[in-house]
């Protein structure tokens, strides 16, 4: 036998280890990043991170490849032919920033309201927000409305908190994980390590998904419910628990509005709304005086259901009983829903006596004493230990809203609301419902020269606080706050290029984004959104888009359709800040925030973006970013904002270190050294709250104090559940001939309809307007594990993992349709046609096609080859998805959205397939090649590291 | 012929958790990047931005949809597959040079560069696809079990463990001993059946898989059916009504 060779142990193959935080998706992960000679050799998961705890996921692991992508911009572009020919001429960011400010600068003295400001997959929006606040204009949003803003809205006026990564299942103790569509983008290594915990611990995880892939494959039970229908299927597990009586009735009673009196008083202008004395306040009935009493009044026998008559003579009713009676109605029970949601009655049944009997007989109980807001001592903390989470399955349907009140009010009649075991608020949440900040941009807050009085985005509580014209027509281009999207409190990205093409409510003068692939894959219908962004004025033979401003770190199809192109940095190269004032990455158990610190020198000529809208703010004199002698506010640009900038005293963007010797958290004065605390702290700060804070904290004493204190509410109040929820009624009432403020009679209906004040369930838009029979399946998309969005496809790594898609139909209905696996399938819909490759499975609902989003690109993009299969034998279902509905009575065209949040539709999509007669081996349609304007080469695969393994 | 340690002190080897794993690639790119830079180094790719992408992995996660005996129902498996540390393992007694070789110590299979002459007949004798042939260096490519990080004293000692399972966020990949029945990986190979893979070949591969757990989706015992429609719901949340004041 030779002698083993001898292998070197212990290599040490970096000089040296920087943590930051990742950005290969929206999770942020702590990462440690290793270095070789200034070299990213390794990307690794920090131990120590809240978010991680040393994980790392397919996409951060492969972050090395997209900080070294051949797809990455150089050098600032001007355009010099026509906008999409990809002509441009390489300027120095002198020239970029000087023409950026004449622009812009332009709009401001005219009209401000004239740039329309938006941006994608941003993590700075406690920046851009305010930047768009001192400039003036109310068309500001980031990338929500296209996202996943129905889980926010619907969590943030039903319990203060939300979905998304706002909150967490309580994985130590939940024993029943109920999952709705698909969730492998936000929060993905928590949610995929909490899977393994429930999985250790033999708790139940059911998932609700027309498609079983991702987690849906190690679910202990899946349910292939039909897209846009999970709403049913939700009414159906309620009306059982209430046939049953199997809800949390303690709960209710004292953390929500189930008790609080509901005015009846059909056709009147107060009819379902909350019935309040004449001190304002809302009431309850007590069942010993017989007598209604203020809601504050804690000793009251608060009396949960029944109709009552009011001492002045009103009827009302608990909003218990209307939520009652609206499910116990023959068509919210299982055998009414099973057919239209799929899923079999007996299914439905035998899942609501699980959740029943994990909630009610399986109760966790906490050895910790906690006191509620009235005072009342609890010996224990007792929890429901169901957990339910959801996102964009949910949230993209036209029915979105309403669906994730529905499962929220699921939550709630179970009682599992941060309680031990079921759905946890992270701070900054629970927070009041809503939020107490209106949106901006009425006629009166718009002046030349002026930043807007408040933000853009906010909450609105009535027709009062909608954003209209004087003649009732919207103020802001993507019709948010308006009649048509009342409650759009993310905005709605998707209809500004169309809005701003038709001119309709206005035309723009500069379109300004950030990364946003709003040219190809976060458009709804390409083809003509590449018309509009292309299209001229007849007259002057101006493009009617006249500027478009862009930044993005990578060759994407959005750059061939700007003006000026501002290159950005890779994650690896930037200062960032993921603050509690945007989308924090807390944990339940305590805030937590976090840093990106640069861990390598661009060898590019581009600027990180943040630092260059800083620098365009101060050239634009913007208040806030210029001081009273007319300098920048911030010379060094975004840490120096970081650290120095405060939105109300002592509150910064970063919550950690603060106080000039960096003792404080939460509030306290710009500490210098704040960022080199954080990096000395592995660029993340987090505090554990006291045991006796961690659960109930919406109705939890001590921790409404120290939130207080802290600087995340503004009083240390109870956050009661809004079941009922009253700003809906205002909207509806409105609708109904009332007050001062109503919609346009083309709109009544659909708001009446809509905006009802207890969940329930509409068809989505789509399948109801167009016709079914000819349209007869549901198409939609599924977030592979390994990508995210447009920017991982064109990894290295990840394309070799995941370099095209396929479209997915169940084998029974191929089958039917003479689809065999393999053959190239055309996938028609009203608005238009693809063709792609099918492969046939089991594990999908049978009316439903599927594949994976945001894989096909258009051919010479991305530092990719123009043969690459993402553009040959890729595909998009965007091609097929209308940003409008068709034309109803009246003929004015919605946009398709939720008619309550203007929340993208995209997952109503109804399509016909059938086998080609073209199957030639690429994908259609094919849009000519562009040019590829990325850095072309990656010097790290020119030069390899060195071996090391020799001894 | 090379020959194969009789014995090996330790039997370091990996248990892979089938019902956890998510098939999320993260044991995938993690273990591309480590060991690009590590003993497999470079781990190059060949056509990286064209039609045809491709190059060594040393773990790969395959998808499968496993049909039920009904022909309707299926069940998603995700295997990730890479070298077992058979004990006796054909790539290595097949190697023409001794390039391939299992270490006495810890029985971790490994390949010589010095001496592989990437003639690929290991591949070949493998019946797992473990080994990949590197067409740019011209030699054969395995799982080294990151034998360059699991002693490396340049690590902290909890993170001296394959880049795999360190990466693994489902926590569904598992390192240690298999030659030490109370070791934690052996123990959870008898709580949970772990199997070999392909055991009728005789290679006694080290690595062991543990099998999906059963199914949950059909009425569980001790769960009581709720009652069903009879009219007296109502009734029924007034009484829980009632029961909520007396309690006040």
């Amino acid at each position: 036998m030779s002698s083993e060779p001898v292998v070197a142990l212990s290599p040490k193959t970096w000089d040296e280890i920087k943590t930051t935080t990742c950005y290969m998706c929206a999770c942020r992960c702590g990462i440690k990043v290793y270095l070789k000679d200034g070299t990213v050799t390794y990307i690794d998961g920090n131990r120590d991170h809240p978010v991680n705890k040393g994980v790392i996921c397919g996409k951060g692991a492969a972050g090395i490849k997209q900080h070294y992508s051949p797809g990455r911009l150089s050098k600032p572009l001007i355009r010099v032919g026509e906008r999409g020919s990809g002509e441009f001429r390489e300027i120095e960011w002198e020239e970029a920033l000087q023409t950026a400010t004449s622009w812009l600068g332009n709009v401001r003295k005219t009209d401000p309201k004239k740039l329309a400001f938006f941006t994608g997959r941003d993590q700075s929006q406690g920046l851009t927000g305010w930047w768009a606040t001192q400039f003036g204009t109310p068309n500001y949003a980031a990338h929500g409305g296209f996202c996943s803003v129905n889980m926010a809205a619907a969590g943030l006026y039903t319990f203060g908190g939300s979905f998304w990564e706002f909150g967490e299942p309580d994985w130590k103790h939940t024993k029943y994980f109920l999952l709705f569509g698909v969730a492998e983008d936000h929060g993905s290594n928590p949610i995929k390590a909490g899977l393994g915990k429930l999985k250790k611990r033999g708790a139940k995880f059911v998932s609700v998904n027309p498609i079983k892939t991702g987690y849906s494959a190690i679910a202990d039970e899946w349910v292939g419910v039909r897209p846009g229908t999970d709403g049913l299927f939700v009414g159906a597990i309620i009306h059982e628990l209430l046939n049953a009586g199997q809800i949390d009735g303690d709960y209710l009673n004292r953390y929500t509005n189930s008790p609080w009196l509901v005015i009846d008083n059909k056709g009147a202008a107060d009819h379902g709304l909350f019935a309040r004395n004449e001190n304002g306040e809302t009431l309850v009935w007590d069942a010993h005086k017989k007598a209604p009493v203020p809601t504050s009044d804690h000793d009251a026998a608060r009396a949960l259901m029944g109709r009552f008559t009011l001492p002045d003579g009103r009827k009302v009713a608990t909003s218990f009983q209307l939520i009652a009676e609206r499910y116990l109605a023959p068509e919210n029970a299982p055998d009414a829903v099973t057919e239209r949601c799929g899923v079999p009655a007996d299914t439905i049944r035998r899942l609501a006596a699980e959740l029943a009997h994990v909630a009610f007989k399986e109760t966790v109980t906490l050895d910790v004493p906690w006191t509620d807001f009235t005072g009342r001592r609890h010996d224990t903390m007792i929890g429901r230990p169901v957990a339910m989470h959801a996102m964009r399955g949910i949230s993209a349907h036209a029915n979105g809203f309403q669906t994730c009140r529905a499962i929220h009010l699921l939550q709630i009649m179970l009682g599992t609301i941060d309680t031990p075991g079921g759905f946890r608020y992270k701070a900054p949440f629970p927070r009041p419902i809503p939020p107490h900040i209106k949106p901006t941009g009425k006629p009166d807050q718009i002046w030349p020269n002026e930043p807007l009085p408040g933000p853009p985005l906010g909450f609105v509580t009535g027709p009062e606080d909608l954003l209209l014209a004087a003649d009732g027509t919207p103020q802001r281009i993507d019709k948010a706050y308006s009649w048509d999207a009342p409650i759009a409190a993310h905005g709605m990205m998707h209809m500004v290029i169309t809005n701003a093409a038709k001119r309709d409510p206005y035309g723009i003068d500069v379109l300004f984004m950030y990364m946003a692939n709003m040219s190809w894959n976060s458009a709804m219908n390409i083809p003509d959104t590449l018309k509009y962004l292309t299209a001229k004025d007849e007259k002057t033979g101006d493009y009617i888009i006249p500027k478009i401003i862009y930044s993005d770190a990578y060759a994407s199809e959005m750059v061939h359709y700007a003006d000026l192109i501002l290159p950005d940095t890779t994650y690896l190269e930037r200062w960032d800040c993921i603050s509690l004032l945007d989308r924090p990455i807390s944990e339940a158990d305590g805030p937590a925030d976090s840093i990106r610190q640069p861990v390598v020198e661009p060898e590019r000529d581009v600027r990180p973006f943040q630092t260059v809208l800083l620098d365009i703010g101060a050239r634009l004199k913007l208040p806030g970013m210029t001081t009273p002698e007319g300098n920048a506010r911030y010379p060094g640009g975004y840490p120096d904002y970081i650290v120095n900038h405060e939105r109300a005293p002592g509150v910064g963007p970063l919550a950690g270190f603060r106080g000039v010797d960096g003792t404080q958290s939460g509030k306290g004065a710009p500490n210098p050294n704040q960022l080199q605390a954080y990096i000395d702290n592995g660029c993340h700060w987090f505090y554990e709250l006291p045991d006796e804070h961690k659960y109930f904290k919406h109705v939890n004493k001590g921790y409404l104090e120290w939130a207080t204190g802290f600087g995340l509410i503004g009083k240390p109040e109870p956050i009661i559940h809004q079941l009922y929820c009253e700003p809906l009624q205002k909207f509806r009432l409105a609708a109904e001939g009332h007050g001062a403020i109503q919609p346009p009679d083309g709109h009544r209906a659909r708001i009446i309809e809509a905006f009802d004040p207890i969940p329930f369930w509409y068809p989505p838009f789509e399948g109801d307007l167009v016709d079914e029979v000819a349209f007869p399946m549901h198409a939609v998309t599924q977030r592979p594990m390994a990508m995210y969005h447009a920017w991982g496809s064109q990894n290295s790594w990840l394309r070799q993992i995941l370099g095209r898609n396929w479209l997915y139909i169940a084998k029974e209905r191929a089958a039917k349709l003479g689809i065999a696996d393999g053959d190239w399938v055309t996938v028609t819909s009203h608005q238009g046609q693809i063709k792609g490759q099918a492969k046939l499975m089991n594990g999908v609902n049978p009316d439903t096609v599927w594949t994976w989003n945001a894989i096909g690109k258009r051919s010479g993009t991305w530092g990719l080859k123009k043969d690459a299969p993402e553009a040959k034998q890729g595909f998009l279902l965007n091609h097929l998805i209308s940003e409008l509905l068709p034309e109803r009575d009246g003929g004015y065209r919605f946009s398709n959205s939720d008619p309550v949040t203007g929340q993208a539709a995209w997952y109503d999509l109804r399509v016909r397939v059938e086998k080609a007669s073209d199957q030639s081996n690429i994908s259609s349609p094919q849009f000519p090649t562009l040019k590829n304007h990325g850095v072309g080469q990656c010097p790290h695969c020119l030069k390899p590291p060195p071996k090391n393994w020799a001894s | 012929m090379p020959a194969l340690p009789q014995t090996t002190a330790k039997k370091l080897g990996l248990v892979i958790d089938l019902d956890t794993c998510v098939g999320c690639q993260a044991c995938a790119t993690s273990c591309k990047e480590w060991n690009t830079q590590g003993y497999s180094a470079p781990l190059a790719d060949e056509d990286t931005r064209g039609p045809d992408p491709h190059g060594p992995w040393l773990n790969r996660i395959h998808g499968y949809e496993v049909e039920d005996t009904n022909g309707k129902d299926s069940r998603d498996v995700h295997f990730p597959r890479s070298c077992l540390h058979c004990e006796t393992p054909a790539c290595v007694t097949v190697c023409p040079t001794g390039a391939s070789y299992k270490r006495a110590e810890d029985g971790i299979v490994l390949i010589n560069p010095d001496t592989c002459i990437g003639c690929k007949l290991c591949s070949w004798a493998c019946p797992y696809g473990a080994r990949e042939y590197d067409v740019q260096e011209g030699v054969m490519k395995k799982c080294t079990l990151c034998v360059d990080r699991i002693y490396n004293e340049n690590f902290e000692p909890e993170d001296r463990q394959p880049a795999c399972v360190k990466a693994c966020p489902t926590g569904a990949r598992h390192f240690g001993d298999l030659g030490d029945e109370n070791s934690a990986v052996s123990q959870l190979v008898k709580e949970r059946g772990g199997f070999d893979l392909l055991p009728e070949m005789g290679y006694k591969p080290t690595n062991k898989y543990l099998p999906p757990r059963a199914k949950r989706d059909t009425p569980q015992a001790g769960i009581e059916a709720l009652p069903k429609g009879d009219g007296s719901a109502m009734d029924r949340l007034f009484k829980l009504a009632d029961r909520l004041l007396s309690g006040n």
